[in-house]
This record gives structure tokens, sequence and C-alpha cells, in this order.
């Protein structure tokens, strides 16, 4: 049985005040364990979101807790917080946020470059990281000049470049078609297997949620069902 | 994120609109010009002042004059048959001369010594080997001043020859190839007495004066020897009491003497009724004049710079704006919250460098052509003023100065870049 890399235990979450209290997730409890591929799926406000940004320490919960590695979320600083998602976590999103105007290496390397890795560095496994979602040859095109599914590999090559050990992806083929998606899934997946990298995706595709190991469904921000 | 990084990612950030950071350099562009271009211009006065201070250097020289109180309104002044009135016809009513009287007086002020008249003759003209005829005012020399001698040596007050100082601008004039040439010639003065007799002294040029912003341009320094030999002619047949009365007398103060002993020899002349004058002082008013000027345009500068510093805000946060989702993602790969103020205050900070930087060029620029046009025009008989100097440590402080009003600027618009919430900026639900 492979170690618990992110658990949760009684997160709540709430916005506003009094009146206009809004409870966003109510005592969640998950744990997810190193190399799962795991499915968040829910309609849009169900709160599945808010669990995700939750589990990658963009946000801190109102109440409960979440472990990373076995060790409390609480005790962490904002800096261990802001070092950890840089070495541990890799994000894929939707509408990609790629910097339009920037070279595709230039993207890529943006967590290494705010972890401060050389020059050197950054390129070499920059390349490496593009050679990976085989984009090598358009590293020094702009990526504005890339199509959808080229834009999402380098969205992927971005979130592999630090050799993560989870990668959030928020809707991953959502503004993809269908032929492209499935690329995208194929290579989540195999990486997913070959290095053994924790999945966690937020998505209302049922067909990719199918494919993970676990699926958890979330309605009005509480763990409707939860099926291997 | 390396300092590297982030210095080269805000300039690329800087480079993204570059009508706008056009726009806010050029802000900051126009108080750079006007405060390097100001403190320039009071840098080369003050510097040639120095010079000139340095070069007349009679530090240890007292001027003493009677004290006059200009107040403006107050009437015409009351006679006092105790006070020698004028009797030279270049000094206006109201202007008291000092007789035997007032020098007794002097004397008993402790702390200075060998006082000695400052006695102006008024020659007719001066003539040289050119033998055309100059308008000249001869003034006794004092002791302990130098002047910024262009050739030769001052006058020697102990000499019993009659010698002179003669200002650069009567060297071609009076017929003299050069300023060496003129060294060690005699020239002769034509001087009338009061019953009209004209009569010539002949002096030898002793040096030759270099023409400068404190000193009188038709004035030559003559020793006492000369002084002697033209008031002989300028007072024969007149009353004594009408002989000895002086604009100025001079008195010597121990060399190195402190800034309070000063003070206390003023203040006691004062009490006597005399002002007492260092070289110092004299120049001290045109300085004044030009700090007053300078600091009014320097006050200029400043509020170009002000509105500048708005500029920037304004550009920063639209800056802010548009980036909202490249900071939070950048957040959200880990980027710290200060890495995130800096990469917005460094890009503060380059613009107030850019400014500051094409700024000052400008106006170094700008000086360099004032330099040349003046001293083809208007500083032309005055050699060594340069009308402007950028010393580069001045220079330097106002760029530093610009970069950190850009910066106390910027902390506002990279402030909010720094707190934004890495989630708003991803949120698309």
């Amino acid at each position: 049985m492979a170690e618990a890399i992110i658990g949760t235990k009684d997160l709540n979450k709430t916005y506003g005040k009094k009146d206009s209290l809004f409870t966003a997730l109510k005592s969640i409890t998950l744990d997810i364990k190193q190399g799962e591929s795991i499915a968040i799926i829910g309609k849009s406000g169900s709160g599945k979101s808010t669990l995700m940004h939750l589990l990658a320490l963009l946000d801190s919960p109102t109440a409960g807790e979440i472990t990373i590695n076995g060790e409390s979320s609480s005790h962490l600083s904002r800096r261990q917080k802001d070092k950890l998602r840089n070495k541990q976590f890799g994000f894929v999103f939707q509408q990609f946020f790629l910097n339009a105007n920037n070279s595709v290496l230039d993207n890529v390397i943006l967590p290494l470059k705010i972890a401060g890795k050389s020059r050197r560095e950054r390129n070499r496994l920059g390349m490496k990281a593009l050679e990976d979602v085989e984009l090598s040859d358009k590293a020094k095109n702009k990526a504005n000049d890339l199509s959808g599914g080229q834009k999402q590999r380098v969205v992927i090559a971005r979130a592999l470049i630090n050799d993560p050990s989870v990668i959030f992806a928020d809707e991953p083929t959502g503004n993809l078609d269908s032929v492209t998606g499935q690329k995208i899934e194929e290579m989540l997946f195999s990486l997913n297997k070959t290095k053994n990298i924790t999945l966690i995706i937020v998505t209302h595709d049922a067909e990719l949620a199918a494919r993970c190991d676990r699926q958890i469904r979330i309605k009005d921000g509480q763990i409707e069902q939860e099926t291997n | 994120m390396k300092f590297l990084d982030i210095l080269g990612s805000a300039s690329s950030n800087m480079l993204r609109s570059k009508v706008r950071t056009g726009l806010t350099i050029i802000a900051i562009f126009i108080g750079a010009f006007t405060i390097t271009l100001t403190v320039g211009i009071s840098s080369g006065v003050s510097s040639y002042i120095d010079k000139q201070l340095s070069s007349i250097g009679a530090e240890n020289v007292l001027l003493i004059q009677p004290k006059v109180d200009v107040t403006i309104g107050s009437g015409p002044i009351k006679y006092d048959p105790d006070k020698a009135n004028t009797n030279a016809a270049q000094a206006g009513p109201g202007s008291i001369m000092l007789t035997a009287k007032d020098i007794e007086k002097i004397k008993t002020q402790p702390g200075i010594k060998d006082i000695q008249p400052i006695i102006i003759a008024v020659p007719e003209y001066i003539d040289g080997p050119g033998k055309a005829k100059y308008q000249v005012t001869a003034q006794s020399f004092i002791d302990g001043s130098t002047f910024d001698l262009a050739a030769g040596s001052l006058p020697d007050n102990t000499a019993s020859e009659p010698m002179i100082l003669l200002p650069a601008s009567y060297v071609s004039p009076l017929g003299f190839s050069s300023n060496e040439a003129a060294v060690g010639q005699t020239v002769s003065f034509g001087m009338k007495s009061p019953l009209g007799e004209l009569e010539t002294v002949a002096a030898k040029v002793s040096g030759v004066q270099q023409q400068s912003l404190l000193a009188d341009t038709n004035g030559a320094s003559a020793n006492k020897a000369l002084i002697t030999d033209l008031t002989a002619i300028q007072n024969r047949g007149l009353p004594g009491d009408a002989t000895s009365k002086y604009m100025a007398v001079s008195a010597q103060l121990e060399s190195n003497i402190k800034e309070t002993d000063l003070q206390t020899i003023k203040d006691g002349l004062s009490a006597k009724g005399y002002t007492g004058l260092t070289v110092k002082d004299q120049i001290g008013i045109i300085k004044q004049v030009i700090d007053a000027i300078t600091y009014v345009l320097i006050f200029f500068g400043a509020i170009a710079l002000l509105a500048a510093s708005f500029g920037i805000i304004n550009t920063l946060f639209m800056s802010v704006q548009e980036r909202t989702k490249e900071i939070g993602l950048m957040k959200a790969m880990g980027m710290s919250r200060f890495k995130v103020f800096l990469l917005f205050s460094v890009e503060a900070i380059l613009l107030g460098f850019w400014g500051s930087f094409l700024g000052a060029f400008a106006a170094i620029g700008a000086g360099q052509i004032i330099n040349s046009v003046a001293s083809d025009s208007f500083l032309k008989d005055l050699p060594g003023f340069n009308l402007t100097v950028f010393p580069a440590v001045s220079v330097a402080l106002i760029m530093l100065l610009i970069m950190a009003i850009a910066f106390l600027a910027g902390t506002l618009p990279a402030r909010r870049a720094a707190k934004q919430d890495p989630i708003d900026a991803l949120r698309y639900e």
C-alpha cells in the first residue's frame, strides 16, 4: 500500500460573513496516494475547483486539515507553501495560461526560473520536457503561434519540468477537440504510469473521469459518491 | 527567482507596451533634464567663483567701510557734520567716506592690524606703446591679495618704482603683442590736478590679470608708489581734510582666523559704526543670488518629477491589471509575494533609470552646447568660465534620487500585485 501524499480531514471552506455566508465545501475527508489518478467531478459551482485549490495549497481551509507527505499544512509558512508548490506540484489549466509573446521554451521553464535555477540548467531541462511532449522543434516559436493541442502540450511540459510528484489538471481537455483531447489524455495517463506521478483531474467529462483510478463526485460542497 | 532574471523579466515587461512606457519615461526625462541642467549651471558658476576666490585668495584681508543703513522710504538722510560726505564723483549721495578720525577709531578694534586706506585714483587716461589713450581707474593693491595672473607678478608695495597690474583687456589696445610681452614694459598715466594741469606718471607693468567676473574690468591695481604719485597730483592744492577721505580701508587679519573670532571682530566694528567684509563675504552675495535661482529651478524640476511619479503609478497599475493572470500563474507556481513585489518595483526603478539616464545625458549634451555658445559670446572675456559643469557625483546622485522616487511610486502597484490572490487570477468558473 502506497503512502498517502495528500490527505484531508473534515475540510470546510466558507466565504463571506454572517448573512452572506456561503459554504463552498463541507467536511471533506480524503486520502490520495502516490501514483494514484483521481477525478474530481461535479457540476459548475459544486465546489470541485475550490477543493483542488485547497489540495494544491493555493487557498487555506476555514476549518479542517490538509496533510502533505504526512505533514500538516497549517504548520507551513507561506514561503514553505510556495516552495512546496514550486518543487512538488505541476499545474495544467483549461485556459493554458501561457505568456503569448514569450517563446515556447521561455513558457516551459517558468517554474525553474521562479526556483532560481541557472539559465543553462533551465534550457537543458526545458528542451528535455519539450522532447517528452514532442514539441522540441517549436521551442523558439511564440506561444501564440501554436494550435490548441500544441499549447496544452506546452502546458504539460511546463507542469513536468520540475519533476513533480503531483499534477493538478483543471479541465485539461475542456478547450480541445476530441481527437486532440484524446492525445492529451494519453499523455497525462502515460506520465501517471511511467513516472508514478499522482494525477488530480478536475473535470465534468465522464469519459476522462472513468479512466482515473478513483472518481470523487462533489455536490453542494460535499462528497456525494466515491467510486473505484 | 534570481535577481538577474527579475531584471530581465521587468525589462521585457516594460517593453511590452512601448508607447505607454515611452510616455512615462518622457515625463521622468523632463524632470531629470531640468534638475540636472540646473545643478550643472549652479556647479559651473560655483566652481568658477571658488576658483576665483582661491585665486584672489585674500582670505585674511578685511575690507572696512562705513556702515550704511539703507532703508527704503525712510526719507532723506540727516546731515551729520562728524561724518564726511562724499566728494568723489563716482559715489552717489548718501555715500559716507572714512576720515583719519575713523581710521583711528578702527585701529582700536583688537584682532586687526596694518590698516591701509584703499585709494582710488582716476587718471584722465592710460597709454602705452600703441599711443591710443584709454580710460582707467587705479586702485591701491592690498597686500595679501592674489589675483588670477595671466602673466608676470603682483605689484610690490615696498618698491619705490611705480608699478601697475594691468587687466588683460588692456594688453592689446595699449599696443602690446601678448600678455607676456607687456610685463616689464612701461605705461603712462595722464593725471589732471584740480587746477587742470595735466601731468604724466610712468609705471612699470608688473603683471597681467586674467579677466574675471569678480574683478573690475576697468580697474588696475597700483602699488603704493604709483598711488602716491597719482594722488599727489589728484589732490594738489586741496585742503588737508579733503585729501584724507577714503571709500574703504583694508585691514589684515591673522591668518587662519577662526570663524567665531572673525565674527567677534565684525561685531566689534559694527558697534563702532563700520562694516567689515572679507572677500568671501563679498562673493557670498553673488553666490546667494545664484543659489536662489538654482533653488527655484530645482523646485520646478521637482514638480515635474512629482507629476512623473503619478505617471509611474498609473503605468504600473495598468501593467498589474493587464498581467493579473500571469501574476496568478507565477504565484501558483511558487513565486513568493516578495519576488512579485520586487518584479514590479524593479520595473518602476527601470522606468526611473531610463528617464533619468536620458534626461541627465541630454542635460549634459545641452550643457556642452551652452558652454560653447557662452564662451563664444557673453563669457568671451572670462577664460576658464564654463557655465555648466556636471560633476559625476552630482549626476549619479540625481539619478539615484529619481530612481528612489520611481521606486516609491512603484510600491503602490507592486504591493497590489504582491497581495493578489492566485485563485482570483485563475478562477474561470
